[in-house]
């Protein structure tokens, strides 16, 4: 039982991945707004794809733990 | 364990017994969606005129044009033609990822509706590339840029699917999850705050980015 709790909470690290990807993705929108505000639109339709691309590996990683430790 | 024993029944879904078949919840809520979306949208389009008089009839156009202006701006002037069809998917998603506000079980907590959609969008993509394009030239589409990126372009039309199936899924799951394991430590008060992100701020996102990624797919395919 442990083993397969330790083996999920690792399967949840994928979470940093995606954290980071986020945190750099809208620091480079924020700063493309800052310097080109009339391209906002264009700028934050790429940018909620971007996310959306980074946020997918951490909800993959949240599946593999609920299947690690559901579906054993 | 009495949250993970929970969870699994949440997981595995309800289902009702209806004229001797079990339909499972997801499929009976869908079709109440159906049924106020079809309702709302004839008593709003009733009495149209030319030059609108009603307010009614001013919101429903700037409502609607928004929308269908948003969808262009994405898949161009070829597109024009699957635009209603990707309107009604985020009219129907937004409202089941909303849903849970009012107490109702969304269907997108179903690993099957989300799947269905996804299969109906990649259908839709190859499709699309197929009627611009022709037959020839999209096997053609397959060796571009280089020939030996065939087999990467053919398993892509596996994964998109699967990735927008799960990431929708995953998305509304961990969404319940994390509602779940609040509501378990402080029942009243705090959760209304989060059910608001949740809920309504990351329901609608997901909606958006669903169809979003429908309609950039089918822009590549017929570009």
């Amino acid at each position: 039982m442990s083993l397969v709790v330790i083996g999920a909470s690792i399967a949840v690290l994928t979470g940093v991945g995606a954290g980071i990807g986020i945190g750099l993705a809208t620091s480079g929108a924020t700063e493309a707004i800052a310097r080109q505000p009339e391209a906002a639109d264009k700028i934050n339709k790429t940018f909620l794809l971007g996310c959306a691309l980074a946020e997918a590996t951490a909800i993959y990683g949240l599946l593999v733990a609920l299947v690690i430790l559901f579906l054993k | 364990m009495s949250l993970s024993e929970k969870l699994m029944e949440h997981l595995a879904g309800r289902s009702f017994m209806i004229g001797g078949f079990s339909i499972p919840e997801s499929v009976v809520v869908t079709w109440g969606i159906m049924a106020v979306l079809t309702i709302v949208s004839f008593l709003l389009t009733r009495n149209l005129q030319v030059v609108p008089t009603t307010k009614r009839q001013i919101y429903v156009e700037t409502a609607v044009s928004g929308l269908t202006g948003l969808l262009e701006g994405i898949l161009g002037k070829e597109g024009k033609r699957y635009v209603p069809y990707l309107a009604t998917v985020l009219l129907y998603l937004g409202i089941s990822n909303v849903i849970g506000v009012f107490g109702i079980t969304p269907p997108t907590k179903d690993l099957n509706t989300t799947a269905a959609l996804a299969i109906i969008s990649i259908i839709l993509i190859e499709f699309a590339g197929i009627h611009q394009k022709g037959v020839k030239g999209f096997l053609k589409s397959f060796a571009e840029p280089l020939p030996l990126l065939v087999p990467l372009n053919i398993m892509e039309i596996f994964i998109r699917p699967l990735s927008l199936c799960m990431r929708l899924f995953g998305n509304v799951l961990g969404a319940f999850i994390l509602m779940e394991l609040i509501k378990a430590v402080v029942p009243i008060g705090i959760p209304v705050i989060f059910s608001l992100y949740f809920d309504i701020f990351d329901g609608c996102l997901q909606a958006y980015i669903f169809v979003f990624l429908t309609a950039l797919f089918i822009k590549e395919s017929i570009e």
